[in-house]
């Protein structure tokens, strides 16, 4: 009864959030061109958009359209006359969108967002809690009649409307304008000022995470590895991701996500950051070197102690969204041996391009030479990296396709990161899943849950333990195994069994 | 090129085509009428929760049967002439159809019967109603799955695995679900007093209608065939629209029974001959290599019935890892390396509702008179630990665990070298097999074990995975 209200409640607050995006009217004055315009540009700006000046639109939508096609034709002649300082990026056309709105949810934020974020949480909560009061221990009744977890019309939906989302925050995002406007209650509160893009997903990314970090905790209450390991993810992410980089802008220090660290964060070697690092005083070169320590010292040390989960299931935040907000979807990553070589070569080709794209970068900052081995342009492989990899892959495919793939597309088939760590893993590590003699009945449980795709049951029905690169260690195979035949540990590197026994345990034939 | 022919891709008969694969090139058919490909039996109660689907339950992608030149044959074998060494095929995929004419035949050099069980019909009245069914095979779960949405109240008839398994499945879909139960607690025919309460406890907590001591009588239908309401031998009737037989298998061998078998013997071991000549008891009778008295037919699994059974051992085992150990054995004897089947200290696992259980060396239901015992139960009523030990030299002799996994490895040495039950509480934690940060009870169960006799030992190992442990063994 009380899930049903929160449901109710969580849909009605999601459809008003969705609802919101159509709301306001819109009018362009000179002031907010003035404002959002270079001086040599401006002028420009005044002619091509001299007809939407002081016109009242009370449809966002149409008044978009029409300001982003007005500012792409002045594109247009700035990239013909190669003028690059004059080109207008989106970012400024999201500025633009918000300073032209009135109406209501310009004039109540507050409520607005109330009425958006703290109802669809409320709503979260009273569907989440409940099940709190039902015993303890895996309860993965129905998934497979559940239509968004089996990629049915319902998770068809989600993942659209996942990937619509992606392909607006990264590409059009003053189309969502107004949901950059809900959350800037949040981000005066914060900082001071009002909210980015990045600002807004960085909030609902957090919320998406804390909430259904309190679902997954209450899901998997029996065992406290799974309560300690989600505990730590909404801390990284609440306090490292989210929160310590806002309170660094604030004290004017150059800001970071302490916990990101290369390949993953694929742009630390980007000459703007270098830059801006090295200009930061000494807090900026701690950045620096903190940044580099973390890949060059820290991965090696922790992934040979405990394996590559310290970070991809206890740290990461793409690991966090994944194991929170994607758990409901694990069961539907693939786990036949054609997708785990697809993912091999895949993930060690995003590896391969990540290292060759920040050589160039390098070689670039330090030479001054544009293209690298005379034919390259590092500009294109940047460029390329950043489109392909940042944005489509991490981004709309990544948390896009976790109701079709699974929640760790990304970590799985693209994440450099999770590359490089996997190679330490597998070949230099105490960390391994132990399978216990020959208890396994091979039920599948292990397989089935499995986010990684790993077709645990393969090793565990044979005795092997299992050791591969690509596991995250979330630990879910051991907790929805019935017969307590699988558990994650750390001892020599040595101990691991690698290779299969002839026979289990428990078969006194000769061996 | 000899043929090598399998009846029954369960585990035990997959098991010996994978493992006769690995030391031969013959030629291997495995033929099942129940399903195309292997699955793990255990997990068909998970498709029916909804936690997996049925291709899950498939330890092995259906590409590895070509790749390993192991066919497959999808039908029932209606009969088998073991002189001309053919098998012949039922015409009619139909399994209750006795008089299916014949669909084609098979020639084999060497034969391996994996027929695996049925579930037991005591000739109830009514036993043959719509909605009356066990829960044992494929198409048990195809036929739940269909009558599924007319049931409102289940009743479940005999209280084993299968039976807490079933009531499980059936309340995970909203049913209210009545369990009979012959005993006057659950399972005590296995487990010993406190570990059969905990069980009871938790079913009870799990909002199912355990009745002990109560026996079925009738099952009554109505009048289009279908069960509407069971009968106890106490007069009580039960409404229900579907009732689940749990009351144990036996052997799959109604294939090879003839009408009037022929009773050879008094004593011990009685036994009647099938099809062929071939030697039936409760199930196929085997000796020590798993060989039948007709040669080059081998049976394995659920319906083999050994001879002379290893020391604590049945003669009729049926479960899923013997299964196994007797396809790896057959399979070396098979491939020209003579074997005996020899299943080590006795283990097995289970899950009931969220309660784990697991059991190693020998923990009867009913202490030997020279056999000490050492219980510790934790307060939550969850969790209990017993050990059973030798009286005179202390060794350990079985271990059950409820709500503690513990490290199969070390109880098997443990128990197999004697090691002594202050030796095994003292280093205790090393058998620890929950996950990382579950608080462990070591301590607590050591120091009931001090108050108990008087002693005063000290835990003297740490939770962790002891690698070099089989290194003084070997």
């Amino acid at each position: 009864m009380l899930q049903k209200l929160g449901l109710f409640i969580f849909l009605a607050a999601f459809g008003l959030f969705v609802g919101t995006l159509g709301m306001n009217n819109y009018t362009l004055t000179s002031e907010i061109l003035e404002k959002n315009f270079k001086e040599d540009a401006l002028l420009d700006a005044k002619i091509e958009l001299a007809a939407m000046v002081d016109q009242s639109y009370s449809n966002s939508y149409t008044f978009t359209v029409e300001l982003t096609e007005g500012i792409n034709q002045l594109n247009k002649v700035y990239i013909a006359q190669q003028a690059w300082d004059k080109k207008i990026y989106e970012d400024t056309i999201l500025t633009i969108v918000k300073s032209s709105a009135n109406g209501y949810l310009a004039d109540n934020k507050g409520i607005m967002f109330l009425l958006t974020f703290g109802l669809a949480i409320l709503g979260a909560l009273l569907f989440i809690l409940p099940e709190a009061q039902r015993p303890a221990g895996i309860k993965n009744n129905g998934i497979y009649f559940n239509p968004a977890m089996t990629r049915k019309w319902l998770g068809m939906g989600i993942g659209t409307f996942l990937i619509v989302f992606y392909i607006a925050l990264y590409f059009k995002p003053q189309y969502i304008a107004n949901w950059t406007m809900l959350v800037d209650p949040v981000s005066k509160l914060i900082n001071g000022g009002e909210a980015s893009r990045w600002f807004m997903y960085g909030f609902l990314y957090t919320i998406s995470v804390l909430v259904m970090g309190i679902r997954y905790i209450i899901k998997y209450r029996h065992s406290k590895y799974q309560i300690f390991r989600t505990l730590s993810i909404m801390f990284f992410q609440t306090c490292i991701a989210f929160i310590l980089p806002e309170i660094m802008s604030n004290l004017n220090l150059p800001s970071a996500d302490l916990k990101n660290m290369w390949p993953l964060d694929y742009s630390f070697f980007f000459n703007y950051r270098i830059d801006k690092l090295i200009a930061g005083g000494t807090f900026g070169i701690f950045l620096l070197v903190w940044g580099i320590a973390l890949f060059v010292v820290g991965v090696p040390v922790m992934v040979y102690f405990f394996g590559k989960r310290w970070y991809c299931s206890w740290v990461c935040g793409c690991g966090g969204l994944a194991e929170t907000l994607g758990d409901p979807f694990r069961q539907l990553s693939d786990k036949s041996l054609k997708a785990w070589k697809i993912e091999r070569y895949l993930i060690h080709g995003v590896l391969a391009f990540a290292i060759i794209m920040t050589i160039g970068v390098l070689y670039t900052y330090f030479t001054g030479s544009y293209n690298i081995l005379g034919f390259i342009p590092t500009e294109s492989l940047k460029s390329s990296y950043g489109f392909l990899i940042g944005s489509i892959f991490s981004g709309v495919v990544g948390t896009g396709f976790y109701p079709l793939m699974g929640n760790r597309v990304w970590c799985r088939f693209g994440c450099p990161l999770a590359a490089y760590l996997g190679i330490i893993q597998r070949f230099k590590s105490k960390f391994r899943i132990t399978t216990n003699g020959g208890q396994c009945i091979s039920c599948g449980n292990c397989s089935t849950h499995c986010e990684m795709g790993i077709d645990v049951r393969a090793y565990a029905q044979k005795g092997q333990d299992i050791v591969r690169s690509s596991c995250v260690g979330c630990g879910v195979c051991s907790a929805v195994c019935p017969r307590g035949v699988l558990n994650l540990e750390n001892a020599e590197t040595g101990s691991r069994v690698m290779i299969a026994p002839d026979v289990l345990l428990g078969n006194l034939m000769e061996k | 090129m000899e043929h090598v022919v399998i009846i029954g891709n369960g585990i035990s008969g997959i098991t010996a085509a994978r493992h006769i694969r690995k030391q031969s090139d013959c030629k291997i058919t495995v033929i099942s009428g129940e399903t195309d490909h292997f699955f793990s039996r255990t997990a068909l109660m998970y498709v029916y929760m909804g936690h997996m689907k049925f291709e899950h339950t498939k330890p092995y992608e259906d590409c590895f049967w070509e790749k390993n030149r192991i066919e497959l044959k999808r039908a029932w074998v209606k009969t088998v002439d073991f002189e001309e060494k053919k098998l012949y095929f039922r015409l009619l995929n139909d399994d209750d159809d006795k008089e299916a004419k014949i669909g084609g035949a098979i020639s084999y050099d060497k034969l391996i019967l994996a027929l695996g069980s049925t579930p037991n019909k005591f000739g109830w009245k009514g036993q043959n109603l719509k909605g009356v069914q066990g829960l044992y095979s494929y198409q048990d779960l195809e036929s739940l799955e269909e009558i599924t949405p007319t049931i409102k109240r289940a009743v479940i008839v005999g209280g084993g695995l299968i039976g807490v398994e079933l009531a499980e499945m059936l309340h995970s879909r909203g049913i209210e679900v009545t369990f009979l139960v012959r005993e006057s607690s659950f399972w005590n025919a296995v487990m010993p007093p406190e570990e059969s309460a905990l069980i009871s406890r938790h079913i009870k907590d799990n909002h199912i209608n355990l009745k002990f001591s109560s026996e079925l009588d009738e099952i009554i239908g109505d009048k289009n065939g279908q069960v509407k309401a069971i009968r106890t031998k106490s007069g009580e009737e039960i409404e229900c629209q579907f009732v689940g037989l749990t009351v144990g298998v036996s052997p799959n061998i109604g294939l090879l029974k003839v009408p009037q078998g022929n009773m050879i013997g008094r004593e011990k071991p009685a036994f009647v001959l099938g099809v062929g000549g071939i030697k039936l008891n409760r199930g196929i009778l085997v000796n020590e290599y798993l060989e039948t008295n007709i040669a080059d037919v081998y049976a394995i699994g659920d319906c083999a019935e050994h001879e002379t059974p290893q020391k604590d051992r049945k003669s009729i085992e049926q479960i899923w890892y013997t299964g196994r150990i007797m396809g790896e054995t057959v399979a070396r004897t098979l491939c020209g390396k003579p074997t005996k089947y020899q299943p080590g200290i006795f283990f097995n696992s289970a899950k009931f509702f969220d309660i784990e259980y697991q059991t190693y060396g020998q923990v009867p239901a009913e202490l030997p008179a020279d056999t000490k015992t050492f219980y510790w139960e934790h307060t939550s009523g969850r969790i209990c630990v017993r050990i059973n030990y030798q009286a005179g030299s202390k060794s350990v002799t079985g271990v059950n665990t409820f709500g503690i996994r513990m490290r199969h490895e070390i109880w098997d040495e443990w128990i197999s070298s004697g090691k002594s039950i202050e030796y095994v509480l003292e280093n205790l934690p090393k058998a620890n097999f929950d996950p990382e940060f579950f608080k462990q009870y070591e301590k607590e169960i050591l120091e009931k074990y001090n108050i108990e006799t008087g002693s005063n030992l000290q835990l003297k190992s740490k939770k962790g995975l002891f690698s070099k442990l089989l290194s003084a063994k070997s």
